[in-house]
Formats: C-alpha cells, sequence, structure tokens
C-alpha cells in the first residue's frame, strides 16, 4: 500500500459509532450496584456556613451516605491544587488559598460544592438534598475584577484581604515607557474582555469505582487528560498510590478546556466509592455546568500603542485585571499571564512591550483555560489597538499591518517568544483576495441603499501552541511536564495499535494520528487503531489542550515509529542475511538497497514474535516500542481573518455575512478535519464578539446566565457559512512539522467581528462598543454616538 | 408509586414500571440502555435528545415517559437499516464532517431527518432555520448544514428510485 495518506481528507474512523449511537460517553456508563451522587450547591455568593444538619437526608428513601466538608477533613482529604505557581512583581509566590473539594466553614461562590448525598437514584439524592438544613450567615460578595481590588471590597479569602493573588508583570517597562514619551501618536482603549462559560454539550460526568478485592479505583470521567487527572487526585489530594487509580476518560463530548481541571465532584465520589463500597455515578445537570464549569476570560484591560509618523509600531503598554474566581483552578494562575502577554507582540515588531496583571479573587465560578486561553484575550488588545491606530490616522486597515509585519524567521519577540516561522504577507495577501475586499465598498453602498450598515474588520493574530520546553516553563512556575508519549505496537501479522497520552474530545486524533502512522509506515488506515484516554492502557501523557496534539503527541509517536523501522531494519537485515546498513525502509517494505529482496512489516513483526529464526543474542523479540517527546518550542500557528457584517440601525441587530480565514497551520495532515477546527473555533469566536456572556448580579453574586435561556449560544441560524482557506510554512522544530489548529477561530474572530462592527459604525460617530455587541449595545451606542466624530479609515 | 406503561421503541414492544416524574429520555437511556439518545441541559434547548414520536422529532427531555405510553418512538439505534448501511442522513454526516465530538450528533440526525421530510429539498437558510433547537459547540454547523443538504438529495433520489417505507417516520 503506497498510496499518500498525508494531506488527504480521510474520512473519520470514528465517525460511525457516533452516528449510530454506539458513543461511549461517561454517562453511558452504569455499572452493577450502581449509586448516584448529586451534590448540594450554594445559593449564596458569599456566606460563612454556621452549620450543617444532614440527619433527614441520611434518613430519606433510598440514601446511601450523606458527606459534608467535615467528613472530608476528618479523613484528611486535601484541598484541589493549582499547577501553575505565578511570582509576584516583588519575588512573592501568588497567595494560593486552600480549595476543599467540600466547602468548609464559607462558601465562595454561587454553586460551591457544600454537600454530596448518595443514594440509589438521582431522584432520590436530589429529594435528600432538599432535606439537608444548611444554617448560612450571608456576607457580601464581589463579582466584577475591578470591583474587587477597590478598597474595601469584601475579601474572599482571609489570606488575600485585598482579593490579590498576584501582581505579575512582563516586558521592558522602562523601554516601554521611554518609547511613549517620544511617540508621534498614541492610540489607547479601555474595554472587558467579557467573561464565557465554556458549554461543552456533554455535560461533566464521572463514575467511581473501589474495588476492595484489589484495593483499587477505577474512574471514569469526562475530562481532556486523564493522567493529569490522576496525578493531581491521588498526589495533592486523596494520598492514593498512582498505580491504584485508573482513570478513563472514554468518548468525551467536547471540551475545550473545561474538561483539563480537576474538579470536586469526580474527587469526592472517588473518595466516597469506598466510604460506601459500591460505584457512584454523578452527572451534571446543565445548571450546574453554568454554575461549576471553569469559567474563561473575564478581564479589564487599559491598552496602548505607541506609534511613529510613518505608522511603525514604537511600544505596546497594557494593564489587566483578570478575574480569577473564588478558587484557583488548575491552571488559573498561567492563563492571564504566560499565555497572555508573551503574546502581545503579534504579528508585528512593535520592539518594546510591557504588561502589568493583577489577578483577583471574586464570588464567582473559578476561570480557566478555555478555547485559546489567554491568547484570544491577547490578540484582541492587539487588534483592537491596531484597528484603532489605522482609524485615528486615517492608514488602511490592511497597510498598517503590512508596515509593521515581522518578515524575517527566527525572529525574537521583546516578551520572550522566538517565533521559529511564518508569512504573515502571504495569509493576509489571500484573505483579503479570498474575502473579497475588493468589492467591499460595492456592498457597503447596496446595503446603505436598504438602510444598513456593513463594515469590515481584519485580524492577523498569531497563537503559540503546544507548550514547551518543559524546563523552561518550569523556571516560569509550571509544576508539570509538557511533554506527551506514544507508543506504537506492531502486532504479530502486521496492523498496528497506537497509544497516545493526548486525547480527542472531538478532534479526530483517531483519524489522524492512523494517518501519520499509515503513511510512514506505508500500511493502510484501517490497520493502525488508536488508543487514548485509558491510563491502564496508555503511557504517561499530558492529554490535550492549547492546540498540541499533533504538534507534540504526534511527534512522540513519529520518534515511537523510527524506533520501530530501527528494530525492523535490524530484524530483516537478519532474515535477509544483509547488512544492517545496506536495510531500507519503503513503503511497508524492509529492502536490501538495490535489488528486489525484501520483507514487508507484517513478516518482520511475525518474526518479531515467533522468534524461531532471529538474533535472539542481540535483538529482543517483539515490535513494540515508545517514545517521550519533549519540544524545543512553542508551535506559532498565524493568521489573517476578514469579518464582514451588516447592521441594521433601526434594531441593532448585527449579522455576519461574511467570514474569512486564511490560517498559516504548517504542515496539514486531514484538511477536512482542521477545516472543521477552524469552523468550530470561529464560531465560538463569533459567539464571545456578538452573542456570549456570563454574567453576574453585582449585588446577590447570582449567575445570572445560567441556561441557555440566558446564556446565548451561537445557533445555526447565527453564522454564516465560513470561507476558509490555508498558506503553510511548516514549523520547523517538529518531526511532522506540524502548528495546531484548534484555537485559531477562536482567537482571529473576536477582534475581526469587533473591528468590522467599529467599521461599520464609525460613520454614525461610533468608536467603542463592548463584547458581545449585542442588538442592545449596538442600538445604544447608536443612539448615543456624535456622527461629527467620524473619521474615515 | 411505580406506573406501568407499555409502548413501541425501534419497532419493539417495550413495557415497564417507572416512577411517574421519570422522562422519556431517562426511561430511554437507563430502562432501555439506549444511550445513543443523549442529555445536553435542563431547560429543552439543546436538542441532543431528538428523537422521532410517532413520526414527529420531539425533544425526549420535554416528555414524561408516561406520556409517551402507547406511541411509537424511534431513537438514533433504530434509523439504521436493517442492512447495516447507515441512513443517508448518518452518511452524509460521515461524508461532509458533520460531526466532533458526536455528543450533539444523535439528536442533530434526529431533528434533520424531520426537517428533510417536511423540506424535501431545502436551502442553507431552511437548514439554519430548521436546526436552531440542536446546539453543536464543535462543528460552527457549517459541515452540517452540508451534510443535511446532501442527505435530502441523497433522500430524494432514494425515493424516487425506490418507494419503499423510510425506517425512522
Amino acid at each position: 500500500m503506497s498510496e499518500a495518506v498525508i494531506g488527504k481528507s480521510v474520512r473519520r474512523k470514528e465517525d460511525k459509532r457516533f452516528l449510530t449511537g454506539s458513543g461511549q460517553y461517561t454517562d453511558d456508563v452504569t455499572l452493577p450496584r450502581q449509586t448516584c451522587a448529586y451534590f448540594l450547591r450554594s445559593p449564596h455568593a458569599h456566606a460563612v456556613i454556621r452549620k450543617i444538619d444532614t440527619a433527614a437526608a441520611q434518613a430519606a428513601p433510598g440514601v446511601v451516605a450523606v458527606f459534608t466538608g467535615d467528613d472530608l477533613a476528618a479523613a484528611k482529604v486535601g484541598g484541589l491544587p493549582c499547577g501553575w505557581l505565578i511570582t509576584d512583581v516583588n519575588g512573592q509566590p501568588m497567595k494560593e488559598p486552600p480549595h476543599p473539594p467540600l466547602a468548609q466553614g464559607k462558601v465562595r461562590y454561587v454553586g460551591d460544592t457544600v454537600a454530596c448525598v448518595i443514594a440509589e437514584t438521582v431522584y432520590q439524592a436530589k429529594d435528600a438534598a432538599e432535606l439537608i438544613d444548611v444554617d448560612y450567615e450571608v456576607l457580601p460578595a464581589v463579582v466584577r475584577p475591578d470591583d474587587a481590588i477597590k478598597p474595601g471590597a469584601p475579601a474572599v479569602h482571609d489570606i488575600a484581604p485585598d482579593n490579590v493573588c498576584y501582581v505579575w508583570s512582563h516586558g521592558d517597562k522602562v523601554a516601554t515607557d521611554q518609547a511613549f514619551e517620544h511617540a508621534a501618536h498614541v492610540t489607547k482603549l479601555d474595554f472587558i474582555n467579557n467573561r464565557l462559560i465554556p458549554n461543552a454539550i456533554e455535560p461533566r460526568a464521572a463514575v467511581a469505582q473501589y474495588s476492595r478485592a484489589e484495593d483499587s479505583y477505577t474512574l471514569h470521567v469526562a475530562n481532556q487528560n486523564p493522567h493529569v487527572e490522576r496525578l493531581l487526585m491521588t498526589a495533592f489530594v486523596l494520598g492514593l498510590p498512582e498505580h491504584k487509580v485508573r482513570v478513563i476518560a472514554p468518548d468525551v463530548g467536547g471540551g475545550f478546556g473545561s474538561k483539563i481541571y480537576l474538579y470536586a465532584e469526580e474527587t469526592v465520589i472517588t473518595w466516597a466509592s469506598k466510604q460506601v463500597g459500591r460505584p457512584i455515578k454523578w452527572t451534571a445537570e446543565r445548571s450546574e455546568s453554568f454554575l461549576s464549569d471553569a469559567h474563561g476570560r473575564d478581564h479589564v484591560t487599559h491598552a496602548e500603542l505607541a506609534l511613529d509618523n510613518n505608522g511603525k509600531f514604537l511600544a505596546m503598554r497594557v494593564r489587566t485585571t483578570a478575574n480569577l474566581g473564588a478558587y484557583l483552578s488548575t491552571f488559573a494562575s498561567c492563563i492571564p499571564t504566560i499565555l497572555y502577554a508573551t503574546l502581545l507582540a503579534g504579528q508585528y515588531t512593535t520592539p518594546a512591550i510591557h504588561c502589568e496583571v493583577t489577578g483577583v479573587f471574586t464570588n464567582t465560578s473559578p476561570v480557566d483555560a478555555y478555547r485559546g486561553a489567554g491568547r484570544p484575550e491577547a490578540a484582541f488588545v492587539v487588534e483592537r489597538l491596531v484597528a484603532a491606530a489605522a482609524r485615528e490616522l486615517g492608514i488602511d486597515q490592511a497597510d498598517l499591518r503590512r508596515r509593521n509585519f515581522i518578515t524575517e524567521f527566527p525572529y525574537q519577540t521583546p516578551v520572550g517568544l522566538t517565533y521559529d516561522a511564518g508569512n504573515f504577507n502571504a495569509t493576509l495577501d489571500e484573505a483579503v483576495k479570498l474575502a473579497d475586499v475588493a468589492g467591499f465598498e460595492m456592498r457597503r453602498q447596496e446595503a446603505e441603499r436598504r438602510g444598513k450598515l456593513r463594515g469590515l474588520g481584519y485580524s492577523c493574530y498569531i497563537e503559540a501552541c503546544g507548550l514547551a520546553p518543559s524546563n523552561l516553563a518550569g523556571q516560569l512556575g509550571a509544576r508539570a511536564g509538557l511533554f506527551e508519549a506514544g507508543e506504537v505496537r506492531v502486532h504479530p501479522t502486521g496492523s498496528v495499535t497506537v497509544f497516545t497520552g493526548s486525547h480527542s474530545h472531538g478532534q479526530g486524533h483517531e483519524t489522524t494520528f492512523a494517518q501519520v502512522v499509515a503513511d510512514r509506515l506505508g500500511i493502510a488506515v484501517d490497520s493502525v487503531d488508536i488508543v487514548h484516554g485509558d491510563t491502564g492502557r496508555i503511557p504517561f501523557g499530558m492529554g490535550t489542550y492549547g492546540s498540541r496534539s499533533l504538534a507534540v503527541g504526534g511527534a512522540a509517536i513519529m520518534k515511537a515509529l523510527d524506533k520501530i523501522i530501527a528494530k525492523g531494519s535490524k530484524i530483516a537485515a537478519h532474515l535477509l542475511e544483509a547488512a544492517e546498513a545496506d536495510i531500507e525502509y519503503d513503503h511497508g517494505t524492509f529492502r536490501v538497497a538495490g535489488t528486489d529482496r525484501g520483507k514487508t512489516i507484517a513478516e518482520v513483526a511475525f518474526a518479531a514474535y515467533v522468534p524461531h529464526n532471529y538474533p535472539l543474542g542481540e535483538l529482543e523479540p517483539g515490535l513494540d516500542e515508545s517514545a517521550f517527546y519533549d519540544p524545543t518550542n512553542f508551535t506559532y500557528p498565524a493568521g489573517s481573518h476578514i469579518c464582514e457584517v451588516e447592521i441594521d440601525p433601526e434594531t441593532g441587530v448585527t449579522r455576519v455575512v461574511n467570514f474569512t480565514a486564511v490560517d498559516d497551520f504548517g504542515r496539514i495532515i486531514n484538511p477536512m478535519i482542521v477545516e472543521g477546527q477552524v469552523h468550530g473555533g470561529l464560531a465560538q469566536g463569533i459567539g464571545q464578539a456578538l452573542l456570549e456572556n456570563g454574567v453576574y448580579d453585582t449585588d446577590s453574586g447570582q449567575l445570572v446566565t445560567g441556561t441557555y435561556m440566558d446564556y446565548a449560544m451561537p445557533r445555526a441560524d447565527d453564522l454564516p457559512s465560513f470561507k476558509v482557506d490555508t498558506q503553510m510554512t511548516p514549523c520547523t522544530h517538529n518531526p511532522l512539522g506540524v502548528k495546531g489548529c484548534g484555537e485559531a477561530g477562536a482567537i482571529g474572530a473576536p477582534p475581526a467581528v469587533i473591528n468590522a462592527v467599529i467599521d461599520a459604525l464609525a460613520p454614525r460617530g461610533v468608536t467603542h462598543i463592548e463584547m458581545p455587541a449585542t442588538p442592545e449595545r449596538v442600538w445604544r451606542a447608536l443612539q448615543t454616538a456624535k456622527p461629527s466624530r467620524a473619521k474615515a479609515a | 408509586m411505580g406506573i406501568g406503561i407499555s409502548l413501541t421503541v425501534n419497532g419493539k414492544a417495550v413495557a415497564a414500571e417507572i416512577d411517574p416524574r421519570t422522562l422519556l429520555v431517562q426511561f430511554l437511556r437507563d430502562n432501555l440502555l439506549l444511550t445513543g439518545t443523549h442529555i445536553g441541559c435542563d431547560t429543552g434547548q439543546c436538542g441532543a435528545c431528538t428523537v422521532h414520536l410517532d413520526g414527529r422529532a420531539v425533544k425526549s427531555c420535554n416528555v414524561l415517559a408516561a406520556q409517551a405510553g402507547g406511541t411509537t418512538v424511534v431513537t438514533i439505534e433504530g434509523i439504521t437499516p436493517a442492512d447495516g448501511e447507515l441512513h443517508p442522513m448518518q452518511a452524509a454526516f460521515r461524508e461532509h464532517h458533520g460531526l466532533q465530538c458526536g455528543f450533539c450528533t444523535p439528536g442533530m440526525v434526529m431533528a434533520a431527518i424531520d426537517l428533510v421530510k417536511h423540506h424535501p429539498h431545502p436551502d442553507e437558510q431552511t437548514i439554519r432555520t430548521g436546526l436552531d433547537g440542536n446546539l453543536c459547540r464543535c462543528t460552527g454547523y457549517h459541515n452540517i448544514v452540508k451534510a443535511v443538504q446532501s442527505a435530502a438529495a441523497a433522500m430524494a433520489a432514494e425515493r424516487s428510485s425506490s418507494p419503499r417505507q423510510e425506517v425512522a417516520s
């Protein structure tokens, strides 16, 4: 089999089970003698728990057990840890308040877990939970990050009386301030990067089982990185040996970051499964997901860009207050710092950048990585500033960007990253063509005749994927490794099973990774199966987040494949009575160079497992190799997105009428899957810009947007069909030349949409609008704007 | 406290004693172990639980199991033809990459089959409006729209070439 499979839109291997209802998601797992858990959650944003009386609940029908924070404390169950230590501007460690899996003494956000009821059925558990009497002393709450740092704001944690977790800064402040002093023009913006609620359509779920016979635990959990989940849970919370805990993340219905973390619920039921001696299932209701899944974004930012007379960027200065929520979620601390400030150079040669971030606690759900994680926030800062500067200076949007593009690689930014490769002019040129920018003015005039306002918005983003290398990340505070692991097992008759530490929850690894393996080994895609998501089967891996799976996990598999071919060459040399140096591997056959003598990989594998004619003195039997890969650098996907909107000034309704995305993801294995990833990211990015907003009531601390009635998810008729294309500069430092594509849309789209909205509204004098640009906000902006302030761009 | 119900699910007669507050989706998943029908929300808005009830697409979280007594229900597990091939809608979703994580997919497919039943030749806007009650967080709907358009064409061709009854409705 020699047909090229790289770059081909192979239809997905996983689809048949999903399309026939045969997927196995966590809630589909049902075990004998299974019980159900329900969590009683705090109805208050901030309160002291004076007393909890569970007697009536314990006696309710079907109840097996009721646990509170006191029970966990008595059992010495620890708090949920944070995986990244940020050191503040004074060299002090960030404030790390304890995060008990069930509240102890105090609740700090609406939805905080107070008690766990385990019963025969979920209805019985819910009924019993209503009988728990909690005596709360309600305290004032604070929900907005800028309010939390005001003097006199209620303190969420005693160890941080000012609610500040850290003040952190990055970049050269002196050089930046000096550049601003001498700038010909300074553009200034204040804006909010709105809080988002991830909303994977599969709610979080877990099934925990304890085996008395083996003194071991099996946890099925909707999670993106089962080994990380296991490590955190065993070593930091439950004090269990890792080899006694198996974590299985089966089919997972979307993650977008929200299933990276170790959460209270699965931790409590894992512990409780031993206490009750029966399996326990917990599945979140959507309302619980809204309350308790880690949210994303929620920044308040002041940003400035200094330019010279020719429109060259001289410096950027950014001050951000980032909402971390009530507790530090697993990677909360690094998102608005390490993954944010380092991206502020964008695609531009801005020589001096300084960013200061204040991470604050509030009485809201913890905030952590959500699709893009820090990079959408950075791209929004950069691309809003650039668009506003172009408008203020009367320079064409594309032209100003081109004047400042980085064109030589590798390029060392002033914020710590070294871009290895890219071609920003190529993606912008292609986007301008594909979006038919030349025809925009005619379309604008045509819309105007219909009483509509049309606008065009650009966004030229860059992101950093496959966070790495581990040792550097360690110096920056990471408490985890950032490698990936892969194992390739060639079976005796030549088919292959690959075990990867990365995890697919929609990305299609079972197909893409099979293509990579099939290509390298020269065998059929159908002869390769990918196994992921089970610590009992796969090597220790870090899972999937930050668009890392192929760039890091695929590279680990490539390394393992190299070992397979090296060993196979030795076996083939023996079988063919040739020198190992003369063996070449060519499309599934080990050949003696320059001859037609060869052995297929199936023949070599068979010899390895039935080693009758085999160099047993020099070589172990078997053909099964594993590898760990730790990248030397991030990968840097980048692209140009152009959004065209049409606004009805009478109602404020904004429709995205065209959206063009031209991205550079390096080498592409499966274009169909890559396009699908872009589409999904764009939908979430457009959702952030026009629809989605996580809102807490500032007085009561209640989540106002706690259902799909109130939180506007993008629906089919909110979106257009997208124009998507790619350009290719391969990543220079991983064996596949790939960069990652999962987050691009969510990063590039928000500023493109908002820049388009501003472009449409500018003739009416509107210069600013917050996300989401809802009809109400657009309409109000139009009512209060002064047309005379408009400047042509 | 239980009440008895009997109905037809995927062509088979089923009967059970259930808690009166049991939702149809819970009955399908927990009693019949038909776990292809998913639960994505608790307010009747995500559509992941869409099934066909007496030939109509319904959200099975909005129907009490008791209300479904005497009806005929078809779930995602019941639309694959007996010969093992995929239903044209399932095949089109695969061909056009109309699914990623797969969680919304069964409901989306069931809703799309119903949509094509009422709009045999739907344009893009009809599909987008028609699938408004089904949330997908992965695909951005782009490929779902393509899949439904393609499936509609395939289903029309199938109808004209063979008059056999559609299993799903």
